[in-house]
């Protein structure tokens, strides 16, 4: 029997809901302070208009719903999936008030698109955007990357127990430290760090390529912020082919891979333990998957003899494969090269690159190397089982920062995430195919969309129709929490629709 | 020797229009047919983008024609009368680029790159005058008066 959800429980949900939007609005600070620095005064207005909204709408929800009570699972897991909503609908206000998006509905996306860190973009003539709403752009990257909840979790000064249930409703199952809000601050202090270094190689490395200063720092943070936190989004319309700098490529390559590592894996090697990298089953599962999709797609480029030369087959093939393995997005080619200049094979091998994805617990979205390599351990494991005498007890472990036994409900849970992910992918390519759209183009876009990484091959587009746009959000929003939050939250609506008082 | 002088003179000034448009070509047609334009030379018209990135006696700009932007490698003599690059706050200099077309330029790491061998100027580049846009500074001002509202609610309710 389905219970009819309390007024209490939608007291709850809100209260925590408004915490968050005051948390997110207060991140628009930083493109304000950028605007009235570099005086672009109407970008800065687009922000304050939008942080107000965002603050009438926190402040409305901690009031009518000021509660003392801490989460349940149930509310903690919904507060997470309408707390993406809200960041996508109130990030998405001061994109569109800078009339670079051609309808709410396409800043909603690229909103979507950037707290996911998935990439895809509808902007209009992002060449001359403001550096505020190009900050903007990156920043939500960044915050999404971490996880919106853990942004606001950072602000709140002690912790409350109902803190880990909205962490794991953020698709982030393991703890680095005991304390979840350590955990958070740790995750701060790691990217913080890269932030800075990243941006410091990639500036000095743009100013070497000869931007001037000003711009090769900002474009080193923006892109540094969309690297690691394997988003996609760049400053400029051409991705990362507008610097055509082989250095460039490289450290963006060093940083995406970063970003694709547990965070957990960080802490380890930070303390020390760099053993751990060569052990861990993510990190080998990882460099197992790379190899193997890359071979596909070298085989069918050198094939088609469009890059006849090793460093040629590195910067387009290997770069957009790294792209999109790590869940990043970044482009060296253009969207429709895909389609006119690589050959069926290599698309499919980028396409299981993008579905496979990056480490749990980092800033990538997709099936994730843990998982794989569980699925993989599991049919060893059932294998063995054939092979040796029935008698024999087959004990199958795996290493992820300690040795671990392979339980059925492992495999189980990740076989169970690994076919929800199978589905979504699906599901965006069959819209795309109903219009009209052909098969293997829908599929490249759709499993881009779902599994947060951003290479596109053309469909997205400001032109195509408005459904297949809110099917991509649906998927970015759904692959990102990874489908527990978002079931939790239909489930909420069911029960508030058929349950029984 | 006339026919010769003849035969030399057409090859040199003639030969290449078998193998070069002489119009502008859209960005969406040189990347969407990128095969059948490879190697050949061709006219592109654009707006320069960005930073001129010098690159030793050479330099990268990037020219959008409204729908893409294409790299242009060009000599640094080619790029010196640029004045304006577009950017939020400038329109950049318009500019008709004739060069080589590369679908996968093997100088350049496989980049679709055009190699300028002429840049002629279109039209001049400015600096925009930002206006403050009032709708935006009243929504400001009333959005402000609403937070107000609700945080005196909120004190008396607390009260």
């Amino acid at each position: 029997m389905i219970l009819k959800p309390r007024l209490e429980d939608i007291k709850i949900i809100g209260f925590y809901l408004g915490k968050i939007i005051l948390g997110l609005a207060l991140t628009m600070v930083v493109p304000i302070i950028m605007g009235l620095a570099l005086k672009e005064i109407n970008p800065a207005l687009d922000f304050l208009i939008g942080i107000e909204i965002a603050f009438i709408f926190g402040l409305l929800l901690t009031t009518l719903c000021h509660t003392e009570k801490d989460l349940s699972w149930m509310q903690g897991m919904i507060v997470v999936s309408l707390s993406w909503l809200a960041g996508m609908l109130l990030g998405a206000i001061p994109l569109y008030l800078s009339g670079h998006w051609k309808s709410y509905l396409d800043a909603c996306f690229d909103a979507m698109s950037g707290f996911a860190t998935t990439g895809l973009a509808l902007v209009q003539d992002l060449d001359h955007l403001s550096f505020a709403h190009n900050l903007w752009r990156h920043l939500i990257m960044f915050i999404g990357g971490q996880g919106i909840v853990i942004v606001a979790l950072s602000f709140f000064v002690k912790g409350f127990s109902g803190a880990f249930k909205m962490y794991v409703g953020e698709a982030r199952d393991e703890k680095i430290l005991p304390n979840v809000i350590d955990t958070a601050r740790f995750i701060w202090l790691v990217s913080f760090t890269y932030l800075v270094l990243g941006t410091l190689a990639l500036g000095i490395t743009g100013i070497l390529n000869g931007m001037k200063a000003f711009n090769a720092f900002f474009h080193g943070a923006c892109v540094f912020m969309a690297a690691y936190d394997t988003g996609g989004f760049a400053p400029q319309s051409q991705s990362i082919l507008y610097y055509h700098s082989l250095p460039y490529e490289v450290i963006t390559i060093i940083i995406m891979i970063l970003g694709a590592i547990n965070f957990k894996l960080h802490y380890h090697v930070w303390m020390g333990n760099r053993k751990e990298i060569f052990k861990n089953i993510e990190t080998v599962t990882l460099f197992i998957t790379l190899m193997a999709t890359f071979s596909i797609v070298a085989v069918n480029l050198r094939q088609l003899g469009i890059y006849p030369n090793a460093i040629m087959l590195f910067r387009k093939g290997f770069y957009q494969l790294v792209s999109g393995h790590t869940g990043t997005g970044f482009q060296t080619i253009y969207p429709s090269q895909f389609i006119n200049d690589w050959g069926n094979l290599a698309l499919v091998g980028v396409i299981c690159a993008m579905a496979l994805g990056g480490a749990v617990c980092s800033t990538t979205g997709a099936i994730k190397m843990l998982r794989v390599g569980i699925i993989f351990k599991a049919l060893l494991e059932d294998i063995k089982r054939i092979i040796l005498p029935e008698r024999a007890i087959v004990v199958q472990k795996f290493h992820h920062i300690k040795e671990v036994f392979l339980e059925d409900k492992l495999a189980r849970s990740a076989l169970m995430i690994t076919l929800a992910y199978l589905v979504l992918y699906g599901l965006g390519a069959m819209v795309g195919m109903f219009y009209g759209y052909p098969f293997l183009e829908s599929l490249f876009e759709s499993t881009s969309a779902a599994a947060n990484v951003g290479l596109s091959c053309g469909i997205t587009d400001a032109n195509m129709p408005a459904l297949l746009k809110i099917t991509y959000i649906f998927q970015m929003w759904a692959g990102r929490l990874e489908f527990m939050s978002v079931f939790t939250l239909m489930g909420f609506f069911v029960a508030i629709l058929r349950g029984k008082r | 020797m006339k026919k010769l002088i003849f035969l030399i003179l057409f090859l040199v000034f003639f030969a290449p229009a078998f193998n070069c448009y002489a119009q502008p070509i859209p960005s969406v047609e040189l990347i969407n047919n990128a095969k059948l334009y490879d190697g050949k030379v061709i006219s592109y018209e654009g707006e320069v983008i960005g930073d001129i990135m010098k690159r030793g006696d050479y330099a990268w700009i990037n020219l959008n024609d409204g729908k893409n932007a294409i790299g242009i490698w060009a000599s640094l003599a080619l790029v010196r009368d640029i004045g304006y690059t577009g950017s939020y706050k400038s329109v950049g200099d318009g500019v008709e680029v004739t060069g080589v077309f590369r679908r996968a330029c093997p100088e350049h790491g496989g980049d679709l790159d055009i190699h300028a061998q002429a840049i002629r100027k279109t039209g001049a580049g400015r600096r925009l005058q930002e206006r403050l846009n009032l709708d935006k500074r009243n929504q400001v001002f009333i959005f402000l008066g609403i937070i107000g509202l609700i945080w005196i609610s909120k004190l008396l309710i607390a009260k």
